[in-house]
């Protein structure tokens, strides 16, 4: 992979972190990270909250591109980029309409099955629906249609939050309650066994490329939020542990996947590798984690590229778009 | 390339730090930092109260007039100036006769708790602690190897009938309980105090069975309805360890706590305390003295006991007003926090992030259990947030706890059996210090 020089030192980047969002903290280490790794090429980068003084300094002295390193809905549901478009101000990753749908999970699932890519059968549903039609025939039926075990999710949110895996029927309506403490809608998915692995993608200038696969084995077998954020508690093997010909329909898969999806710049996509070797995408990030622990930097480093280098590219192609 | 945890040291942690692990819980604190959110959820005195110009004038001098002093090394049991003037700190309070000598500063009264764990626990020995307790000596005691035997209280502080059953079971066990940790008067969490008579009866059944009491009394001077019960070491001078500190009276960000030891153990302190930190700050040191001598200290003190009764009055009064049937919650006659137990079926880890998103916080009751119980309470802090903004954070918790138990009602009785989620430590379940 070649990459293109960014362009010159008196660039200015302001990077957006920490938002109100349950991901606050794992932004604002996902911030310093991409602001160290650009100040360590020479881009002069500040990091900044999406808050009332956003807008005001934004008009006041603005930035020649941002990037959002926001988790959650302020910088994944699109609605910032598109004030980012009214103010005129470019920025990294994919445009407001793209990430909105990336964001919500039954939506881009729709998109992904559309496109003809795998992803496990399932089904969205607010919590209104539970009200009114009844908790325990809904539960009842969606057992019946998707089986055991399930994964539960909220259907907008990262970093594992609210998500459980449903091997027994009982366990079903407390982990539906804990869903709806993050979110107003459940997606609840078919659990596919096999390996969990995310392709990180970034187009330097020739068009989508995908990095090595990063497969990801926590060490009490449950990705959630410690084992996410607590070094230690899970194994990341970069590449993944898959045979030459898996590891291609991997990488073909989460292309696809990011093309079918409009996305732009860079994404991470998450997916299941079932025992008989065939993936299908869990999910799309478009504002993928960027903090030690995160996956999108461990496939950087696997590339044996440069964090820096690489943002310092796509911010030259955010101003060239501009 | 093969595996990495990102993390090289796996192999080495001791085993005490075993299970200690980032949470969602904390992630939702991170939130709860940000202004819109009306934080019930933190422990800090309202600092804006003091005199800050006058304190700041004192803070150069100190650099400028004295700074061959309070900026070098100190001795490693505290200054004696400090020490006399805590001796007359502890009097007030109804600990008279206490020599400087008996007195160990230390670096906040976090480290006075470390440093008794540190003298007495061995791994495996029993702690026994309120239940609730204050989440800090948790951490210390967890990180001592210690096991942590909660008694419970009701209105009027620890009951004595259970801490004799607990010593009982604790003996038939086999095990070792070294001593009791208690805050007896305005309890962190519970917000209750030991009654005058449980007060005596407690120490005798502490005596009776050889069981240390670690009294941990950061609130004592903090009454709102005249002058609180005598603490435990004014009524016993041997066998009680009696740790304070000038966080809440005059300002925490200077880390200066202190010990009263029986002469005996004081000299290990010391040695400890070198061991640990060398010396407590000099120049905090010298800042709490000279806020002693020449500040209107004492006035200080009433002025944040007006203060907080206010705001105790707003958060009783908005409980009362907008809570959901089946909510209680303990009636503070001093202290910082209210002690909430929820409506059946509630729990207050897994509406966090509702209440995030509501944009309000508080501490759910696991964070002060190291059992993992708790989760149908939470604590509620007064101290820091004016009437108004705590009267719109009950406003907005009421409404939350409305749609989590209109939830719970549509899921049944299942939705409330416990989830299979990890349970770390207590402290992965309460904020950082640094949370107003």
């Amino acid at each position: 992979m070649i990459l293109p020089m960014a362009s010159g030192d008196d660039v200015r980047v302001m990077v957006l972190a920490g938002g109100l969002s349950y991901e606050r903290d794992v932004s604002l280490r996902s911030g310093r990270r991409v602001m160290d790794a650009l100040k360590a090429v020479g881009v002069h980068a500040e990091m900044r909250d999406a808050d009332v003084s956003l807008l005001p300094a934004l008009q006041e002295d603005p930035p020649d591109a941002v990037i959002i390193a926001l988790h959650g809905a302020t910088g994944e549901d699109g609605s910032l980029r598109g004030v980012l478009d009214l103010c005129g101000i470019p920025y990294v990753g994919c445009d407001a309409r793209a990430s909105r749908l990336a964001w919500d999970k039954p939506s881009a699932k729709s998109m992904l099955r559309e496109a003809g890519i795998p992803t496990p059968d399932w089904v969205a549903l607010p919590h209104d629906r539970f009200s009114e039609l009844g908790a325990v025939a809904v539960l009842d039926r969606i057992v019946d249609r998707l089986g055991l075990p399930l994964m539960v999710k909220p259907a907008q949110g990262g970093s594992g939050l609210g998500a459980a895996v449903v091997r027994d029927e009982t366990d079903l309506p407390p982990a539906m309650v804990g869903c709806f403490a993050y979110d107003s809608t459940a997606l609840v998915e078919k659990f596919v066994p096999g390996k969990d692995v995310a392709v990180s993608i970034v187009d330097l200038g020739h068009g989508p490329e995908a990095l090595p696969i990063v497969e990801i084995v926590p060490r009490d077998g449950v990705y959630d939020y410690a084992a996410r954020y607590t070094a230690g508690l899970t194994t990341w093997h970069t590449p993944a542990r898959l045979d030459a010909e898996t590891a291609a329909r991997v990488s073909e898969t989460a292309l696809a996947a990011h093309k079918a999806l409009g996305l732009r710049d860079l994404s991470r996509v998450d997916l299941i590798v079932a025992d008989d070797g065939s993936p299908q995408v869990l999910g799309i990030n478009v504002s993928p984690g960027m903090t030690e622990t995160s996956l999108l930097p461990l496939a950087v480093q696997a590339a044996g590229l440069d964090l820096g280098k690489i943002l310092a590219t796509l911010v030259s192609r955010a101003m060239a778009r501009a | 390339m093969t595996g990495t945890t990102q993390d090289d040291y796996t192999d080495v942690y001791a085993r005490r730090v075993r299970g200690m692990t980032t949470s969602e819980i904390r992630a939702l604190f991170a939130v709860a930092s940000r202004p819109e959110v009306v934080s019930l959820a933190g422990g800090s005195p309202y600092i804006a109260a003091l005199p800050l110009d006058a304190v700041g004038e004192m803070l150069g001098r100190l650099g400028s007039e004295h700074g061959a002093v309070s900026l070098q090394y100190g001795i490693g049991q505290g200054t004696v100036e400090l020490r006399e003037r805590i001796c007359e700190v502890m009097a007030l309070s109804g600990i008279n006769g206490a020599s400087p000598d008996d007195v160990v500063v230390t670096v906040g009264g976090q480290q006075a708790i470390d440093l008794l764990a540190r003298l007495f626990l061995d791994p495996g020995d029993v702690v026994l602690a309120e239940g609730p307790s204050y989440v800090g000596a948790l951490g210390v005691f967890q990180a001592a190897q210690a096991q942590v035997h909660h008694v419970p209280m009701d209105e009027d502080g620890l009951i004595p009938e259970a801490l004799e059953e607990a010593i009982a079971t604790i003996a038939r066990s086999g095990r070792r309980a070294k001593f009791l940790y208690t805050i007896p008067t305005f309890q962190n969490p519970a917000g209750v105090t030991l009654s005058e008579e449980r007060r005596e009866r407690v120490l005798d059944i502490c005596e009776r069975a050889g069981l240390l009491v670690v009294e941990d009394d950061p609130y004592g001077m903090l009454s709102f309805e005249g002058d609180a019960p005598l603490p435990l070491r004014a009524r016993r001078r041997e066998g009680v360890f009696y740790v304070s500190t000038f966080s809440k009276t005059f300002a925490p960000g200077l880390r200066v706590g202190w010990i009263l030891a029986p002469h005996a153990v004081r000299e290990k302190l010391v040695m400890m305390s070198e061991a640990n930190v060398l010396c407590p700050s000099a120049f905090a040191q010298a800042a709490v003295t000279q806020y002693l001598t020449n500040m209107p200290w004492r006035e200080q003190v009433k002025s944040y006991r007006e203060i907080y009764r206010e705001r105790r009055d707003a958060l009783l009064g908005a409980l009362h007003d907008r809570m959901p049937a089946g909510t209680s919650w303990t009636h503070p006659t001093g202290g910082l926090f209210v002690w909430a137990t929820l409506p059946e079926g509630l729990d207050s880890k897994a509406m966090m992030p509702r209440a995030i998103a509501a944009r309000v916080a508080y501490v759910p009751g696991t964070g002060f259990y190291a059992d993992g119980t708790g989760t149908g309470n939470m604590r509620l802090n007064f101290s820091f947030s004016s009437p108004e903004r705590l009267r719109e954070g009950v406003r907005r918790l009421a409404g939350v706890m409305e749609q989590e138990l209109a939830m719970r009602a549509v899921f049944g009785a299942a939705a409330s059996q416990p989830h299979h989620r990890r349970r770390g430590t207590a402290a992965a379940d309460a904020p950082g210090p640094d949370l107003a």
